[in-house]
């Protein structure tokens, strides 16, 4: 017994006919979504897979010194090198002497090794004077250096193409001599302190947001509509302004000729003389990091309010619950996915901030941001930029994940 | 929020206490901005409050900073607001569309991995803007985009496009569906289904995608810092630049205007906001 298939009006079987259907819808859903897809892959998703790439990347030294490199590949570091060694490297500094390129490759030794600089530049200057044959010789004679262990065990060290170095810099370490993990120089540790620094900001900067967005929050889910949405504009005025105007407004309440120093004067808890710096140190990044990012606490939090019931507190309280008891065990439990949403989202801003610790923040308000800045900018070592940059990107994006475990990425609300 | 009469003593105290630690908290969040009005007044050239200003004396008070950032001479505000301007519109055109688009996309019920995609497209929300500029401006260095207006249009395009995303994905959540199988069923093109029928009803939450992406514009700097040249100055940098030499009050008098303008964005926003809930059948 056969049963009789049911055709869709073109003479395909349903099933066929209603999947190709749905195989259109789908690609048709794509297609929508593949110009934005596209786009944030090539200019953005790209971008960041070379930042990750070229923090990296140690390639330019290896095609700086390339028969330096191969031949050096096979010394064992033991006893100084072989006349080709040193052949290679006359080779190769010739060349870059020729080529006015040697610079380039002073900066990158002296990294490995202090002492290269001058290595270098005085071997070049002497070039001319080398004769064909017997080179090793020649090398050590002009410079005692090119006869020292660490100095060619440092060159072997630097020919891989590719390197952590700048990560372990990044958390104040380093290779020594012979490829062990080592900590850096004491007075060069500074990133474990600044990384420590950003997490402690972020952290406290969450935790005041809370403090102050739960009460405000509760308030503007509990007011009639008329007098919430007055009070609204109080927290999305500040979201929609200008962030630099909003810095710059605590760059005026904050100095040392400022208000809240005028109060404190005025108030007796200060001398005239000795006004207290609340500017260009960590109390000023607090305080302003705090208000800035305080409706993004408030947001989250409010729309999670807006949804409890307020008979749900009524019933705990005619059950005989203090109003105390009755939102410690009923409203407080409901209100956590807010606290999470609105936390994470504190958080993760907190932690790649730039600009306002850059304006208030002083030497001691620095955070990672602004070192990666200053690398970008200032020191232009933009491998050790982009190191920074991806380790912070890792905890962003670690974060993010929770985010999107716990919350939903399409639950972010804004405004 | 008046409390009823039978409320005991002790409740009536935490009940004021409450509503006067919110009221300190809400003056936390908005006084900030109003201390900036009356000081880009000043008749003087210190951004502190003159004997004269606090009696309320007329003399205490001028335009002169306002004139100062209009007529300068040496000021770059000119530029840096046209750049500023021009960037931004592009900015928000482009994300606008790129956004919308992907969101009908994703509220499609027929969308594969519909939460991946979601993830990847708000990154750039995420990702601190340290991170985002410095990709960016390897990138734009590469294909020789950095210093010029283009580069910075596109990457304000990503650094937008999140919010546009979020907004229009949110007001196509209880789209009726039925509507656009009506249109189709009538003859309507899908391209005129969109026109007529679906655009015009998520059109708020695209106008204010749209006031968010311009505003993400207007006021980056960080990204902008990367990419600018002298060139391509715009007033958050012109901001930037001042308030690290010094306070000064041109600077408030700029402040102010953005304040203004954040205002009148606030209130288009907001009416958008419950147009839109109108429009959708929500009643809160």
């Amino acid at each position: 017994m056969s049963t009789e298939q049911i055709l869709s009006s073109d003479g395909l079987p349903l099933e066929v006919s209603l999947k190709k259907a749905e195989r259109k819808n789908k690609l048709k859903a794509v297609m929508l979504v593949a110009p934005l897809f596209l786009f944030l892959i090539i200019t953005y998703v790209f971008p960041i897979g070379d930042m990750l790439f070229r923090s990296v990347d140690d390639r330019k030294i290896t095609q700086m010194l390339p028969n330096t490199f191969t031949a050096i590949e096979k010394w064992d570091g033991k006893d100084l090198p072989d006349e080709p060694v040193y052949a290679a490297l006359y080779e190769d500094l010739a060349y870059l002497k020729k080529t006015k390129t040697y610079g380039k490759i002073i900066a990158r030794l002296n990294y490995e090794k202090g002492g290269f600089s001058s290595l270098i530049k005085k071997t070049v200057r002497k070039l001319e004077k080398f004769e064909e044959g017997n080179y090793k010789e020649q090398f050590i004679k002009t410079h005692k250096r090119w006869g020292q262990n660490d100095y060619l065990v440092s060159l072997k060290n630097a020919a891989p193409n590719w390197t952590f170095a700048k990560y372990l810099k990044g958390v104040d370490l380093k290779y020594d001599q012979g490829g062990k993990i080592i900590q850096q120089d004491e007075d060069r540790r500074i990133h474990k302190i600044l990384w420590l620094r950003t997490l402690k900001v972020a952290f406290w900067v969450t935790i005041f947001c809370f403090i102050l967005a739960y009460p405000i929050s509760y308030l503007l889910a509990t007011l009639p509509m008329k007098y919430s949405n007055l009070l609204m504009i109080c927290v999305l005025l500040p979201f929609w302004t200008s962030l630099l105007v909003r810095t710059s407004s605590w760059m005026v309440l904050l100095q040392q000729q400022g208000p809240i120093n005028d109060l404190i004067v005025f108030l007796g808890l200060a001398a005239n003389d000795a006004r207290p710096e609340l500017m260009y140190n960590v109390i000023g990044t607090f305080v302003a990091m705090t208000q800035i990012l305080l409706p993004f606490m408030v947001l989250p939090l409010y729309s999670v309010m807006k949804t409890i019931s307020p008979s749900l507190m009524r019933a705990g309280k005619s059950l005989g619950g203090t109003p105390f008891v009755a939102f410690r065990k009923i409203y407080f439990p409901l209100t956590v996915p807010g606290i999470g949403a609105g936390s994470l989202l504190v958080f993760i801003l907190a932690i790649g901030y730039y600009i306002t610790p850059a304006l208030v923040g002083g030497a001691s308000g620095s955070l990672i941001s602004n070192t990666i800045a200053y690398h970008m900018k200032s020191s232009l070592d933009w491998s050790f930029a982009a190191a920074l940059g991806t380790m912070l990107l890792v905890g962003v994006l670690t974060i993010y994940w929770i985010y999107n475990k716990l919350v939903g990425i399409d639950n972010i609300k804004l405004g | 929020m008046s409390l009823p009469t039978y409320t005991a003593w002790n409740y009536r105290i935490w009940h004021y206490t409450y509503l006067t630690i919110c009221g300190l908290v809400f003056f936390f969040l908005i006084a900030p901005l109003f201390i900036i009005l009356p000081l880009s007044f000043n008749a003087e050239q210190y951004i502190h409050f003159s004997a004269k200003m606090l009696a309320l004396d007329p003399d205490g008070f001028s335009l002169r900073w306002y004139e100062d950032m209009i007529y300068g001479t040496k000021n770059p505000w000119g530029l840096a607001a046209k750049n500023s301007i021009i960037i931004a519109f592009f900015a928000t055109i482009g994300s606008t569309i790129l956004g919308t688009v992907a969101a009908l996309g994703l509220s499609s019920r027929h969308m594969p991995y519909k939460a991946a995609f979601m993830a990847l497209l708000i990154s750039p929300m995420i990702v601190p803007l340290i991170i985002s500029g410095t990709a960016i401006f390897f990138f734009m260095a590469k294909v020789g985009l950095a210093a010029t207006h283009t580069g910075i249009i596109l990457a304000h395009i990503i650094l937008g496009t999140p919010f546009v995303v979020i907004t229009v994905t949110a007001t196509l959540t209880g789209f009726d569906h039925s509507v656009t199988r009506a249109a189709a069923s009538l003859g309507s093109n899908p391209v005129n289904t969109f026109m007529k029928i679906t655009l015009p009803l998520i059109l708020p939450g695209v106008i204010s995608g749209a006031l968010f992406a311009f505003v993400t514009s207007f006021d980056e700097v960080v990204v902008v810092l990367f990419l600018a040249g002298l060139e391509n100055t715009t007033i958050p940098i012109q901001m930037w630049v001042g308030l690290r030499e010094q306070l000064s009050p041109t600077i408030m008098a700029v402040a102010t205007c953005l304040i203004i303008m954040s205002t009148l964005i606030l209130v288009s926003a907001e009416l958008l906001r419950r147009r839109s809930e109108r429009l959708r059948g929500i009643n809160r």
